[in-house]
């Protein structure tokens, strides 16, 4: 909302300065945007008069002028301005002087040989207009020497504050003056309502649309003459950036600014009878003032006659019935419209309007008469007429509303005190009346504030008025003792799977929750589409954290990366049953690149493979709080991990057969191919750790369970299988970790080898084998025992001893 | 023999031995304390001379094995120590060559700032709560006090699903943090005291704005909460988390539809080698005012929305940007840098595992 300083001292009697005025603004909740002095540029420029006008010794074109801007010594100046002549008096700007228009800055030159200090000046050099034809021409009296932004009135400093949406009343001048004057920074000088003489009867209008438009106030002025708007009025409306359009269109716009009253006239030649404001007609069609065709719906209010629609009621007039310079007779509309109706119109149409904002807001439904008075007066003077009587169909809503208060809620909710006293001359000076005879008060609230109902609306007065800076620092009580630990069992499980990936060398990143159907489609494809994306790109939201990551990692391959080691930790996006939103904390990790590049020891690069990234997911998950003694390795299946594995490659970690906790392993070559991966960066590893699929623990006792170490050494021995190649490791593994539970404490492969000496179809598998005695050391029969279970053991999964 | 001639014998053995090898000095030994040696030999005699010559010639003759004995000890030790210091010369290796490089992880400063939230609001009695980001109409606006015809509702730029869930209501991807608010009030008694970081978004993009971004919501809810200790608790955090004493705040009158007083809060800034620097004089040379947060006490109906009596129960509720309270402290000018995976900015901007923000080691890394 944008105002001058003198419009806005046509309501405030004040002698606060420019800044103890947009200080005080802000503090009072209409923050300062921006204040721009239009004097401040044209300052340095003068009115001078041309003492000598001569010709130019080598142009014919050019004049040489001795110019007097009261500073005593006359300037030789050189001009081609067609009217610069002797007595001229203009605006010149001497030496040194920054020229707005052509932006440059003056400085003493040589024309064609002969010495030329300063300019006298076009409006269009100043930047006031596009006359350019010759320099600007004063009244002969004008004073030499004087500022020209003084005598030209431009001094007025342009104010814009932004009005927050509750704030209906400071859509126009005189609302912010209040609020100023309630502030105690001047006095709100009365609005005078001019009293204009009406003949005739009223315009034939009504409303049939008691909701949309419960009051529809009108009068008509026959006999205008539609000129242009005087220039004061003109240089209001420039200055905060509304185009003069005529006298009549620039009245409404006025009494808007000036008043929050928003207006319409219509030119009578253009209507059919009377006009109504009804519901539109589904598929109604009107060309609106800014050129473009709406179509309406039943939901819609607008005004019309009986021949077509004339205006989106409250929003924008049509182009058809739109005021012009050879309009006689006009009918002014002053109405109420709804303004939860106005919004969704608005919203539905996408159209924004000055009228809109204010009825959106609210208008003051008090002030039909009043603004109609108004308006009636303006055409009248400016543009002559006869005004005849107001129609008034409707009521608008102009129940008082009152709020009982105790002004002890001030303390309590806003936390600073206030004196009853200061609180009810604060309200009173807002418009409110105050009955303060017993406690509570009834506090009645102005037509104007739609958006006070209750005592907090008051408390939100009296403290923006007193000054929120004003109110005290109050710590919170603090409970006794040290803070107790807050962060839930799911929280700590995340930040020590973090802090683990970045401990073990991976970068964390942060992708979008939403990709592209495109990369949402290997992996199953998204539940949630949104209907308003801003792009392709960012439209599904993900069904894995894998799309994301690999979209950035093939960016840093491509920005030259030689190894890429990325992770993210946040969520999955499904649907529930009952339509909401099922949301699954996940970690990805994606491997790409060289794992190890080329060095003096390993000689070649070396690339990831899909057991580099199994040994990041048993690391996480064993951060994560997953059993990792209970965990079991699955090949591909209907659980997992999917398609966009390479099905030879890939496994997932499971707790039983359909608790999938993680899927890992390379990336099949077709998604790697869709993700704009090229044989030459290798294969691609990820993995995706599902943390919602672990039971986490509450915050247990932290005593520790009761270990001694054994007192006897462990010993190793070492078993060579021979087995059928598909055999999986791991089945081995825990069959010969079975065989003796008692006594083996582990088992480990240290070596797979098939080749020379293996039969082919076999595989030679060579375990570790770890045997901690308990109570004695093992004799070599109980070792020997053992030894035995464990052939036996391999031997149930078809592995030979190896001799 | 004569006392001259064990004299002469020692002497000529040290001889050997300081020229001897390994070889030669165990020839020596052999040949003068072996069984069979010399020296040895000599030792035998005592046995049979007489108690005046033994006194004479024992000392002599012990007195050379020990010279001889200590003499081929030291050659050997020496004569070791040059072979050990010569293998060991043939042994060297350039260190200057490099090490095995071992990759360097990073924690999102996204991560990192929400950690630190948390520790400085634990200290202040607050856990951290969390809610859906695909969130009902009804959580994201109506229950904050903005129904359907709010203006505000259209001004949050919301990303809208066409689907409804069972109960009707539209879904949509949540504006802001604050639906965590009103699921916090319904699940929990007062008193209540969270804070809740977490994704949002908007259809906005341009170098200040991505679709999606990080907020972090604040609320207390208690019996005696004014806006004093709304006021108190900003200062103490924003202190706190910038690690400055010399930060000021300035609040300002404003409107959210769920709080009611609202303010919202600017913090002083001066700038320092051209960038802005939380803290300092606002009102100096090179100083001024910017907006880091909304603020305000919770709005009596969305309290009433909650199932709760706002007459026994109120507080008060703030919100603001994590990628921006990022920025501003750790000097990143691009928001959009945040979400591009740029392992360059990640080694620069991130932070090591190590950097876990405590109270005792400071909450900045």
């Amino acid at each position: 909302m944008k105002f001058t300083l003198s419009w806005l001292k046509e309501h405030l009697d004040t002698d606060a300065s420019l800044t103890e005025i947009t200080d005080r603004l802000t503090a009072i909740g209409l923050e300062l945007e921006g204040v721009e002095n239009p004097a401040d540029v044209l300052r340095p420029f003068k009115v001078a008069r041309v003492i000598e006008a001569g010709p130019h010794p080598n142009a014919d074109k050019l004049r040489l002028l001795k110019v007097d801007d009261g500073s005593g010594t006359p300037w030789q100046v050189v001009c081609g301005a067609p009217n610069a002549r002797q007595g001229l008096v203009g605006v010149f700007g001497p030496p040194g002087t920054y020229v707005p228009g052509p932006a440059f800055t003056l400085k003493p030159a040589k024309i064609r040989d002969v010495e030329s200090f300063g300019m006298m000046c076009s409006y269009r050099e100043l930047e006031m207009g596009e006359d350019h034809d010759g320099i600007i021409e004063l009244p002969e009296d004008a004073p030499v020497g004087t500022s020209f932004a003084d005598y030209a009135g431009l001094d007025d400093p342009v104010i814009d504050v932004s009005v927050t949406p509750n704030k209906q009343d400071c859509m126009g001048v005189r609302g912010i003056a209040r609020d100023l004057a309630a502030s105690g920074i001047g006095t709100l000088r009365p609005l005078v309502i001019a009293d204009v003489p009406r003949s005739g009867a009223g315009p034939d209008v009504r409303t049939d649309d008691a909701d949309g438009c419960p009051a529809f106030y009108g009068c008509t002025v026959k006999g205008v003459t539609n000129g242009a708007a005087p220039d004061w009025m003109q240089a209001r409306l420039k200055a905060v950036g509304q185009k003069p359009i005529s006298a009549l269109v620039d009245i409404t716009n006025y009494v808007m600014l000036d008043l929050g009253r928003p207006l319409h006239v219509y030119d009578m030649a253009t209507l059919s009878g009377g006009l109504v404001a009804r519901k539109a007609k589904e598929g109604e069609e009107v060309l609106a003032l800014n050129g473009k065709t709406y179509t309406l719906d039943a939901s819609m209010t607008v005004i019309a006659d009986s021949a077509q629609v004339h205006d989106i009621g409250g929003i924008m007039g049509g182009e058809h019935s739109g005021v012009a310079e050879t309009t006689t007779d006009v009918l002014i509309e002053c109405a109420y419209f709804d303004p939860e109706q106005i919004a969704r119109t608005g919203q539905k149409l996408m159209l924004t309007s000055d009228a809109r904002q204010r009825f959106e807001r609210g208008v003051d439904p008090a002030f039909l008469d009043d603004g109609l008075a108004i308006a009636t007066a303006y055409v009248t003077q400016l543009c002559g007429g006869t005004a005849s009587e107001i129609t008034r169909a409707g009521t608008p809503p102009v129940e008082a509303r009152t709020v009982s208060y105790d002004p002890a809620y001030c303390a309590a909710l806003g936390g600073i005190d206030v004196s009853a006293t200061d609180q009810q001359a604060i309200l009173e000076r807002l418009g409110f009346a105050v009955d303060s005879g017993e406690t509570p008060w009834t506090i009645t609230v102005p037509s104007w504030r739609r958006d006070v109902s209750g005592k907090a609306d008051i408390v939100e007065e009296v403290v923006r008025i007193t000054g929120i800076d004003a109110i005290p620092s109050t710590p919170l009580p603090r409970l006794p003792g040290v803070a107790k630990p807050t962060a839930s069992p799911a929280q700590l499980q995340e930040r020590r799977v973090r802090r683990l990936a970045a401990a073990r060398g991976l970068n964390e990143a942060v992708n979008w929750s939403f990709i592209s159907d495109k990369e949402a489609a290997p992996f199953g494809g998204g539940d949630w589409t949104l209907a308003n994306p801003i792009s392709e790109d960012l439209k599904v939201m993900r069904p894995s954290l894998l799309p994301g990551l690999l979209s950035a990692a093939k960016r840093n391959l491509d920005r030259g990366a030689g190894s890429v080691r990325l992770f993210e930790v946040g969520r999955r996006y499904f649907k529930a049953e009952d339509g909401t939103s099922l949301e699954r904390a996940t970690l990805g990790i994606v491997l790409a690149g060289d794992k190890l590049s080329r060095d003096w020891r390993s000689g070649k690069a070396q690339a990831f493979t899909a057991h580099d990234v199994k040994a990041e997911v048993l690391a996480l998950l064993d951060a994560a709080g997953a059993p990792a003694a209970k965990l079991m390795d699955f090949a591909p299946d209907a659980a997992g991990p999917g398609g966009h594995y390479h099905p030879g490659q890939a496994a997932t970690l499971r707790l039983g057969p359909k608790n999938v906790l993680a899927a890992y392993g390379t990336l099949h070559p077709s998604t790697a191919k869709a993700f704009g991966f090229k044989p030459v960066h290798g294969a691609v590893m990820v993995a995706e750790l599902f943390l919602d699929g672990i039971a986490l623990k509450p915050r247990g006792s932290a005593m520790r369970e009761a270990y001694a170490p054994p007192a006897l050494q462990a010993v190793t021995r070492d078993f060579a299988f021979l087995v059928d190649a598909k055999l999986a490791a791991g089945d081995l593994v825990r069959a010969v970790k079975g065989a003796d539970k008692k006594h083996i404490t582990d088992a480990r492969v240290f070596d797979s080898f098939a080749g020379q000496g293996v039969p082919e179809g076999k595989l030679s598998l060579a375990l570790e084998v770890t045997l901690q005695p308990v109570d004695k050391s093992f004799a070599d029969d109980e070792l020997k025992a053992i030894a035995d279970a464990i052939v036996k053991a391999a031997g149930k999964l078809g592995a030979e001893l190896r001799g | 023999m004569t006392v001259a001639d064990v004299e002469q014998l020692q002497q000529d053995y040290l001889a050997q031995i300081a020229s001897a090898d390994l070889a030669g000095l165990e020839e020596i030994r052999i040949a003068a304390l072996g069984k069979q040696g010399v020296i040895s030999g000599l030792l035998k005699t005592l046995g049979a001379m007489s108690a005046e010559e033994r006194q004479e010639q024992g000392p002599r003759i012990n007195g050379a094995r020990e010279a001889v004995t200590s003499a081929i000890a030291a050659r050997k030790d020496a004569l070791e120590s040059e072979v050990l210091n010569a293998r060991l010369a043939a042994e060297a290796i350039d260190l200057t060559l490099p090490a095995a490089a071992s990759p360097q992880g990073s924690v999102h400063p996204v991560a990192q700032v929400m950690d630190e939230l948390a520790e400085i609001f634990a200290d202040l009695g607050f856990a951290v709560a969390t809610g859906p980001e695909i969130e009902s109409g009804w959580y994201n606006f109506t229950a904050l006090n903005m129904p359907e015809t709010h203006p505000a509702r259209a001004m949050h730029d919301t990303f809208y699903f066409p689907d409804r869930n069972a109960a009707g209501e539209e879904m949509l991807l949540r504006t802001h943090t604050s639906p965590v608010q009103i699921r916090t009030m319904m699940a929990q008694k007062p008193p209540i005291r969270i804070i809740a970081p977490g994704r949002t978004y908007r259809s906005d993009s341009d170098a200040t704005h991505t679709p999606m971004f990080h907020q972090v919501e604040g609320l207390v809810i208690d019996k005696g909460i004014t806006m004093a200790h709304l006021k108190w608790t900003l200062e103490t955090f924003v202190k706190a988390f910038f690690e400055r004493d010399d930060i000021v705040l300035r609040l300002r009158p404003s409107y959210f539809p769920f709080t009611e007083p609202s303010a919202e809060v600017d913090v002083g800034f001066t700038v320092e080698k051209g960038k802005r620097v939380i803290g300092g004089d606002p009102t100096g040379p090179n100083g001024g005012w910017m907006e880091i947060l909304g603020s305000g006490m919770v709005n009596r109906k969305v309290i009433e929305h909650c199932g709760l009596d706002p007459d026994e129960w109120q507080g008060f509720a703030f919100g603001c940007g994590i990628d921006r309270l990022a920025m501003l402290k750790y000097g990143m000018d691009d928001l959009r840098a945040f979400f591009d995976g740029d392992l360059r900015w990640l080694k620069h901007y991130g932070f090591s595992s190590l950097d876990v923000p405590t109270l005792s080691g400071g909450v900045g890394a």
